[in-house]
């Protein structure tokens, strides 16, 4: 069971306001090293909820999550930090790199706050994902002098960057049109498929889900396939 | 590296809004110039007013009071010792105003290590003769040289050579209104009766304001010999011992020990000048609360825009915490960004308030009293400056302390679903 990244057991989830009300009910699964996960299902299924859960911003839930065969529960906020930092990379729907930095700063800083590389090295190892990924003439420019889906392929790049365990997205694609969501869904198959980078996205888009290794399917707070 | 990192990331969120930054660094720049420039005046003023008549005070004066001799021949019978004993209409003894065996005090006092100089005095109440007219007055007899170094006396003497009274026999330095009243002038010779009704002649050498009208129209000064000679007294003759301490504060313990064991009344500054340890105190407790009124207002200032800045960039702390930075991380990056507003708004403040200081400095004051000060006092202690300085690190550490706590508390969840 060495090559399990991810672990959910047994996760269930409540909100309390204004009722109690579970979003999520018994979610147990498994992800393994080097798989191409998707998480479905409709508007309001929970399936944002738990990627927040897995990706342990949220720690208000009742279960067990194992990252890297870590029980993520009693970890104090500052641990989860540093888990999110080594072992999680994220893509968002709305990009969210940093204005005030210029692109390869973006890139480079959650490899500075890891710390165990020299500036310098960062700064190689920054160029070489935004040479990977075509955009390196965008390394000098400002996060907002962008397009949405040149952000996008930057914001992955800074997951990339410290080698995470697992990359996550919500709706990476969600923001996008055909043409650069095609861009950002290749990166992701390349990733999975040459650098057996394991990937966990959370998507509506079915077309985008069909073309993963493995899909789970979520409703009204459950998971009915995975 | 990590710190450099968030120091990196504070300065980046700083100059993103340095115009914000800089209103909140020249609010408190503005703080703390008007903190150093008042309290360097105040004190200015202060050190000024209490120099008009604490610097010309010894901190300790021994003398001879006429009192009541408290050693009556009734208590000392042994028939009428065992009660207490009523004596009514006893008058004032002896009237002998010198102090017995000043050569020996005077060697006493002078190896106390904790005296700084002494200065000996005669004082001998005289009337200035103008015609047909007499000016009562005081004519004080004073060693020019101890005078000088303890209690600056050529400072107040505005024309004229006060060694002089020393060089010149039989010499006189006039008070500004007694000369006014005599139409005396320096070289001039005028005529004094002593309270025995013995007549001299004194040579008018120099003329000295002091600051304080009433004074300067009664009092003279003379040489000790001169004094001695108008009192018809011996060179032992001493009325008054004006000594100065080291250290200010010792002047009541010193005036009991010496009025014990010299047999004589002793008067310290603090009880002579109660009242302007007083006034200074006021006048810098007044200084010190506006200072500090204007410190708050700017913290507030900088709690607003820390406020402000975390409301507009919950994106990017949601962005930081979500890759990895903690709520620690979070909260010193919004520390650092108000401590960098307070050292360059304080620094900078540390230097206007100088230059304000300066400018002050060089503002004319001319006042008839105090004939001396030509331009407004300003004290540039650094003690203010450190004081200032460190209030403007500690309002903006707590002015930034709060927002950082609630940019350290945000939910990166609840910012990233929101959108």
């Amino acid at each position: 069971m060495a090559d399990i990244v991810l672990q959910a057991k047994k996760i269930n989830k409540f909100f309390n306001d204004p009722v109690r009300v579970q979003v999520l009910n018994e979610i147990d699964f498994a992800i393994h090293q080097g798989e191409f996960v998707a998480i479905t299902g409709k508007s309001g299924c929970g399936k944002s909820t738990l990627l927040y859960i897995l990706s342990t911003m949220d720690t208000d839930y009742e279960g067990e999550l194992w990252i890297d065969s870590e029980i993520m529960r009693d970890k104090t906020e500052a641990e989860l930090a540093h888990i999110r930092n080594e072992k999680i990379g994220f893509v968002f729907q709305f990009h969210y790199l940093l204005n005030e930095f210029s692109v390869l700063k973006n890139v480079m800083l959650p490899g500075l706050k890891l710390g165990k590389l020299s500036e310098a090295e960062v700064e190689h190892r920054a160029m070489e994902h935004l040479t990977k990924l075509d955009i390196q003439s965008l390394a000098l420019k400002k996060a907002n002098q962008l397009s949405g889906g040149e952000k996008q392929r930057v914001a992955i790049a800074r997951a990339l960057m410290n080698d995470p365990i697992i990359i996550m997205g919500d709706e990476p694609t969600g923001n996008l049109d055909k043409k650069n969501s095609d861009i950002v869904f290749d990166i992701f198959k390349q990733l999975s498929t040459e650098a057996k980078q394991t990937l966990l996205i959370v998507t509506h888009d079915q077309s985008f889900a069909n073309n993963t290794n493995r899909i789970i399917e979520m409703e009204d707070g459950r998971v009915i396939s995975s | 590296m990590k710190y450099k990192l968030i120091a990196e990331i504070a300065s980046s969120l700083l100059f993103a809004r340095w115009r914000q930054s800089l209103v909140a660094a020249v609010g408190v720049m503005f703080s703390i110039t008007m903190f150093i420039a008042l309290l360097g005046f105040m004190n200015g003023l202060n050190d000024m007013l209490d120099g008009l008549v604490l610097n010309r005070t010894p901190h300790v004066r021994l003398f001879n009071e006429i009192k009541p001799n408290p050693n009556q021949p009734i208590d000392r019978s042994p028939d009428f010792n065992t009660g207490h004993n009523f004596i009514q209409s006893i008058k004032s003894s002896g009237g002998r105003l010198e102090i017995y065996n000043s050569a020996a005090i005077i060697t006493t006092v002078s190896a106390d290590p904790r005296v700084k100089g002494l200065a000996p005095k005669i004082t001998a109440p005289v009337l200035y003769n103008a015609g047909a007219i007499d000016i009562t007055g005081v004519v004080s007899g004073i060693d020019v040289v101890a005078e000088n170094k303890l209690f600056s006396f050529e400072n107040y003497v505005t024309s004229g050579n006060t060694l002089d009274l020393k060089n010149v026999p039989n010499s006189i330095v006039l008070g500004i209104g007694v000369a006014q009243k005599l139409l005396a002038q320096i070289g001039d010779v005028i005529q004094v009766t002593t309270a025995k009704g013995d007549q001299l002649s004194l040579k008018v050498v120099g003329i000295f304001e002091s600051g304080v009208k009433d004074l300067d129209k009664v009092q003279s000064y003379a040489s000790i010999a001169t004094a001695q000679k108008l009192l018809d007294q011996s060179n032992t003759y001493i009325t008054d011992l004006q000594i100065n301490l080291k250290d200010l504060k010792m002047a009541p313990q010193v005036a009991k020990e010496y009025a014990r064991l010299f047999d004589c009344d002793a008067e310290d500054i603090q009880t002579a000048n109660a009242q302007f340890e007083t006034g200074s105190f006021i006048r810098t407790l007044i200084s010190y609360v506006v200072g500090i009124t204007l410190l708050v207002v700017a913290g507030f200032g900088i709690y607003n825009i820390l406020n402000m800045m975390i409301y507009e960039k919950m994106d990017t702390i949601a962005i930081l915490k979500a890759t990895g930075f903690s709520g620690r991380d979070v909260r010193n990056i919004f520390l650092g960004i108000a401590l960098s507003i307070g050292i360059v708004g304080g620094a900078s403040g540390l230097l206007f308030g100088f230059l304000l200081s300066i400018a002050i400095e060089h503002v004319p004051f001319n006042t008839a009293a105090l004939p001396l000060v030509t331009h407004y006092p300003v004290n540039y202690d650094p003690f203010y400056y450190c004081v200032g300085l460190t209030f403007a690190l500690v309002t903006t550490y707590l002015a930034g302390l709060f927002p950082a706590l609630k940019a350290s508390k945000v939910d990166p969840v609840i910012i990233i679903r929101g959108k």
